[in-house]
């Protein structure tokens, strides 16, 4: 069992892996070109200690200096650092070329699959979590996976360069330095996990903080009514110490590691240092014999040495990561688009047939069933019903967000499922209870449905809607910037805009979900007898729990569990004294 | 200590090697060994302070921040935004902790490290010591031009890196209306250029800090070529010897490999100076005075002369020209539509916002003028926003004052939340992080009774009852009638909370359109009229 999921974690893994490489597979050639350079990066760099070494050796006592050899070996290692350099500052340039590449390239792909995605996926995830896919994910993937790789490449090959020079100066030193080296891995490892617990319990405490802070702060204005200002900031000491507690402990031991590995670095230096001397001392008889300049080649090695290793267990776990993000990342982009029709319309007339509609959200949990209704070119129909009833969903329905199970949504004769999406929606307005408007200003919000509109058909429609005055106050009226990070507006106002919105766009047939909701009555009132004249002649649906919406309408759907239990007017319906007479009477009627 | 090693070895290859002296080496090895378990030891002390001197700051700084924050007013509250005041108390925080936490351990190293070896070299070799001298300063030049065009181009980055996200976020979040209105293509479009510019400013960044170890590595070589160089010279003409070059040489190494880590640290060194500027503009923020050394006085009849208020992010009056007098005892309805300018009425009398014009009056004294702990004591506010805390509910009940359970008892029964107590199993009921485990209406009686437990002489109500059936709102007002004395706001939008008021202001758009009793109104107030008819369908 265990075995089997290893096995598909690895299988998942490795089509990771490939799929980058088909991104990356658009700039290979870059990817070559940036391992040759690596390549020479390390070969030079390498070469420079055994240059400088060879040049010590040139340097031995007074009046014994070879100039000829040292002048050599200057040239050399000037071209050698030259070399390093240019090549060094090359490789980066391509290596952040294909890194933000590939990110763009991914990040492009993302946002073409959001916008065909089902509403059915973008309402059941959290959509912090997308966001979050498209812009760190997709930052640390690049990272981790394209600098990791030519990190950990250029990594290994200057280990095994290193050992291999190392080697052939003098083999004892060489596998000393290759088997002590490990060591200081090995307690790098262990501090490492160690503080992993500290660091668990700081961000635990942290947590509890920020949740502190937040209910605090957000909520400011009532800890100052109640002059609780006092009794907050010692509750919030009290935090404050048991972070601070924690905290020290996790940032001291995360900080052993670089004295200890140091030390043990010492170590191993001492002991090339002395087993090196002695073999410079036995020179003569010696096995091994070594030269001054050898040993300070070797010291130099032994100082680079250790550093690969770190960055190799570092990009390693990096790695790890990457493809983790990765393949979140891939989730999304392979997430199933929804399907779209081909057929146009131009024209419509608005009858609207709702044909045996079977519906549900969760497959095992019903909504609505066997529902059917027909709707005539013109006429204002009214839904309403308890909380839950499915009226929202009917809504989903008209302007396709979902698909239905079963049964047709027919528009003028056309199922909708053969109707392209945009062809659909221009024909429909809509205003939903959950007002959404976009960073920019109030006129690029108004016009979102039409394109081009000139100021006067927005101001207009904004005095149609009873938003032109609250617009006017703004600090720079129609420019205000408003939305994710602008100007706050209240609950009613944004509904307000969004009503300004589709009496702009003036959509063959409209779509009103509460829109009303949050708009004081008599507003309410003056933009019902704009919304009379708006739907005049135009087939419009509105779900609505106020009296004076529901009662001029020319149907009333009354729903109740998914299906529609009532229709007709409201004279009708009182008359029937069924369940709308009972809603009719526990809601507005006057106690 | 580190800075011994290389005269240790200078002394290997000067006297042990050439002599043969075995002992000798073994010994400088020991010496080796021995200023490593030293240089643990203190290095180990040093992360410790070092440690406790980060940890401890940002402690103090966060102390200090929230401090600071419960002293500033709702309209320095309203420019800063809540939201952004709490990421800088969060995550600002602890970047300027790891900030601080990287600088000090480089501090405790990099300088000593860097300018020791310089001393080392003039100590060894005056002449050689000139070729750090130039190296280092050169050195500096290079990370501190890098540093200093990258830095800014960093922040372009990072804004439009918030552009990117933003244009992604807005693509979930308003899926059904920009799918509505058919804007995918131009949504991808805007996507597309904001992603283009991202991908080129991370290029050119990319570009320059890509010279930073290329360029350090350059110079530090050619010091060394110079050092060998020198070197041989002087080795030549008997002024140094062997070892000593070998020293210079391992000196020059160690630098370069302090400055690497220090170019390395220093990204996350600037995002912690670029939060550290975001706390320090908090703290830098003045609280606005709220000083006022009159006792709340006895007689607590209002007064509203001439009162216009204005907020601080501009935009028109919210309140404009409001004149009217209420006695003590009253209940006084405020009606009018969204943005009437209601809850800017009312919250002129605890004095969350001065009246930008005009005078606000309690028992004849300016509120400006009133002892501010004892205005908030003696006015009981329930918000719109029905705001209870992660706690018991006796603790949200004593969230004002600390009270007695009789006394919370007798809040209770009058706000009708006893029931709501009694349900829930007592005051010691764990109520969650925003009441979450509580329904509207619940919540509203509890925030209702929070402000009674005051024993207020004042209480404002703003539309804190709108998720009450008919039966409890009433029954809530009868309760509060027969509170004696207590002065009462109400504010609403239904007509059935206000109408049995002693006085009901109407307003719209700031300003007072009508005044008086129910009925009165009815007769002659066109706004409350039709605000009445669209509540009762007539």
């Amino acid at each position: 069992m265990g075995k089997e999921k290893k096995i598909k974690t690895k299988g998942a893994k490795a089509s990771t892996i490939k799929k980058v490489l088909r991104y990356v597979g658009r700039y290979k050639w870059l990817v070559a070109l940036s391992t040759l350079l690596a390549l020479g990066v390390v070969g030079l760099t390498l070469l420079i200690p055994v240059l400088v070494g060879d040049a010590i050796d040139g340097i031995v006592g007074k009046g014994d200096v070879n100039f000829a050899l040292i002048k050599k070996i200057i040239i050399i290692v000037a071209t050698a650092v030259a070399g390093v350099s240019i090549l060094q500052w090359c490789m980066n340039v391509i290596n952040n070329k294909v890194t933000y590449s590939v990110t763009k390239d991914i990040r492009a792909r993302a946002i073409r699959k959001i916008t065909k995605l089902p509403l059915s996926y973008i309402d059941s995830h959290a959509h912090g979590e997308t966001v979050n896919k498209v812009i760190s994910d997709v930052e640390q993937f690049a990272d981790g996976l394209l600098l990791g790789f030519t990190q950990l490449f250029t990594g290994v090959v200057t280990i095994v360069a290193t050992f291999a020079f190392m080697i052939s100066i003098n083999w004892i030193i060489g596998l000393a330095v290759a088997l002590l080296t490990p060591l200081s891995l090995f307690i790098a490892k262990f501090i490492a996990k160690n503080s992993y617990k500290m660091f668990h319990l700081q961000s635990e405490s942290r947590a509890n903080q920020t949740a502190f802070v937040e209910e605090m702060i957000s909520n400011e204005k009532v800890v100052k009514a109640f002059s609780h200002e006092d009794e907050a900031l010692d509750d919030f000491k009290r935090t404050n110490d048991i972070l601070y507690k924690h905290s020290l402990k996790a940032v001291f031991f995360s900080s052993l590691t670089n004295p200890t590995t140091r030390f043990v670095n010492s170590v191993i230096y001492a002991i090339v240092a002395l087993v090196g001397a002695f073999a410079c001392i036995s020179a003569d008889g010696a096995i091994v014999a070594l030269t001054v300049g050898q040993l300070v080649t070797l010291l130099a090695y032994t100082n680079q040495y250790t550093k690969p290793f770190n960055e190799i267990s570092e990009v390693v776990t990096e790695f790890q990561n990457a493809l983790a993000c990765a393949s979140r990342v891939f989730e999304l982009i392979e997430e199933e688009s929804e399907d779209d029709g081909t057929k146009e319309i131009e024209a419509v007339e608005g009858n609207v047939e709702l044909k045996d509609i079977d519906f549900s959200y969760v497959k095992s949990k019903p909504l609505i069933e066997n529902l059917n209704v027909s709707v005539k070119a013109g006429q204002r129909v009214a839904i309403v019903g308890p909380t839950g009833c499915g009226k929202t969903t009917l809504i989903n329905l008209l302007m396709r967000f979902y698909d239905v199970n079963g049964g047709s949504v027919e528009v003028d004769g056309n199922n909708v499922k053969d109707l392209k999406r945009h062809s659909l929606r221009k024909k429909n307005g809509m205003v939903l209870q959950e007002t959404w408007l976009k960073h920019g200003t109030v006129k690029e919000n108004i016009s979102m449905g039409k394109p081009g509109a000139t100021d006067e058909e927005i101001i207009e429609a904004a005095k149609a809607a009873h938003s032109h005055g609250f617009i006017m106050q703004m600090p720079d009226g129609y420019d205000t910037v408003i939305g994710e990070d602008g100007l706050t507006l209240s609950q009613g106002q944004k509904q307000l805009l969004c009503i300004t919105r589709v009496m702009l766009a003036l959509p063959p047939m409209l779509i009103l979900d509460e829109a009303t909701s949050s708009i004081d009555t008599r507003t309410e009132m003056l933009i019902q007898s704009a919304f009379q004249k708006l739907t005049q002649n135009k087939t419009s649906f509105i779900v609505a729990h106020r009296l004076s919406t529901i009662k001029s309408a020319d149907k009333i759907l009354v729903m109740k569990n998914g299906t529609i239990v009532e229709q007709g007017t409201h004279d009708s319906l009182i008359a029937e004294g069924g369940f709308y007479a009972a809603l009719y009477n526990s809601q507005f009627a006057k106690v | 200590m580190e800075l011994i090693v290389p005269l240790v070895v200078a002394r290997i290859i000067d006297v042990g090697i050439p002599s043969g002296d075995r002992t000798y080496v073994v010994y400088a090895c020991l010496i080796i060994v021995a200023f490593g378990v030293l240089g643990l030891v203190f290095s180990l002390l040093g992360q410790y302070f070092a440690a406790k001197a980060a940890v401890g700051f940002s402690k103090g700084m966060r102390y200090e921040m929230f401090r600071h924050i419960g002293r500033l007013s709702y309209s320095q509250l309203d420019t800063i935004g809540t939201a952004t005041l709490i990421t800088r108390m969060t995550s600002d925080s602890n970047q300027v902790q790891t900030g601080i936490n990287l600088t000090l351990r480089l501090l405790l190293r990099s300088p000593f490290v860097v300018f020791g070896a310089m001393i080392a070299a003039f100590l060894i070799d005056v002449q050689s010591g000139y070729i750090f001298l130039a190296a280092v300063p050169v050195l500096s030049l290079v990370i501190f031009l890098i540093m200093f065009f990258s830095v800014p181009m960093y922040k372009k980055v990072q804004k439009n890196v918030d552009d990117v996200l933003l244009s992604t976020r807005e693509n979930l979040t308003g899926a059904r209306v920009l799918r509505a209105f058919c804007l995918e293509d131009k949504e991808i479009e805007t996507f597309d250029a904001k992603n283009e510019k991202l991908t080129n400013m991370q290029k050119r960044v990319g570009r320059i800090s890509a010279l930073l170890n290329p360029l350090t590595f350059a110079v530090i070589n050619v010091a060394i070529i110079c050092i060998i160089y020198v070197g041989g010279i002087k080795v030549y003409d008997g002024a140094l010897s062997q070892g000593e070059v070998v020293a210079l040489y391992n000196y020059m190494s160690q630098i370069l490999i302090e400055l690497i880590k220090c170019a390395n640290l220093i990204v996350s060194l600037n995002k912690a100076v670029a939060s550290a500027h975001r706390i320090q503009a908090v703290l830098d923020i003045v609280p606005d005075e709220q000083k006022g050394e009159r006792d709340f006085p006895e007689n607590f009849d209002i007064e509203f002369k001439n009162v216009s208020l204005r907020y601080e992010n501009g935009g028109g009056y919210a309140v404009a020209d409001v004149n009217f007098k209420a006695k003590g005892g009253e209940t006084i309805g405020v009606i009018g539509g969204t943005g009437s300018g209601k809850t800017s009425l009312v919250n002129l009398l605890p004095r969350f916002y001065e009246a930008t014009k005009g005078e606000v009056l309690i028992g004849g004294e300016n509120v400006n003028d009133i002892n501010f702990e004892q205005l908030r004591q003696s006015i009981g506010v329930v918000p719109q926003k029905a705001v209870l805390f992660k706690g018991t509910i006796r603790d949200n009940m004593c969230f004002g004052k600390k009270a007695s359970d009789e006394e919370i008892e007798k809040a209770l029964k009058v706000a009708q939340a006893d029931e709501v107590v009694r349900l829930k199993g007592g005051l010691d009921f764990m109520v969650e992080q925003n009441g979450q485990n509580l329904s509207g209406g619940q919540k509203q009686r509890l925030t209702i009774a929070r402000a009674l437990v005051l024993n207020p002489k004042i209480l404002i109500l703003d539309d804190s009852a709108s998720a009450l059936d008919y039966r409890t709102d009433f029954k809530l007002r009868s309760a509060l009638k027969e509170l004696k004395g207590l002065t009462t706001f109400i504010v609403s939008q239904r007509t059935s909370s206000i109408m049995y008021a002693d006085k009901i202001i109407v307003l719209d758009g700031g300003k007072v359109v009508g005044m008086g009793k129910h009925e009165k109104l009815l007769e002659t107030c066109e706004v409350y009229r039709q605000i009445y008819n669209s509540q009762t369908g007539a």
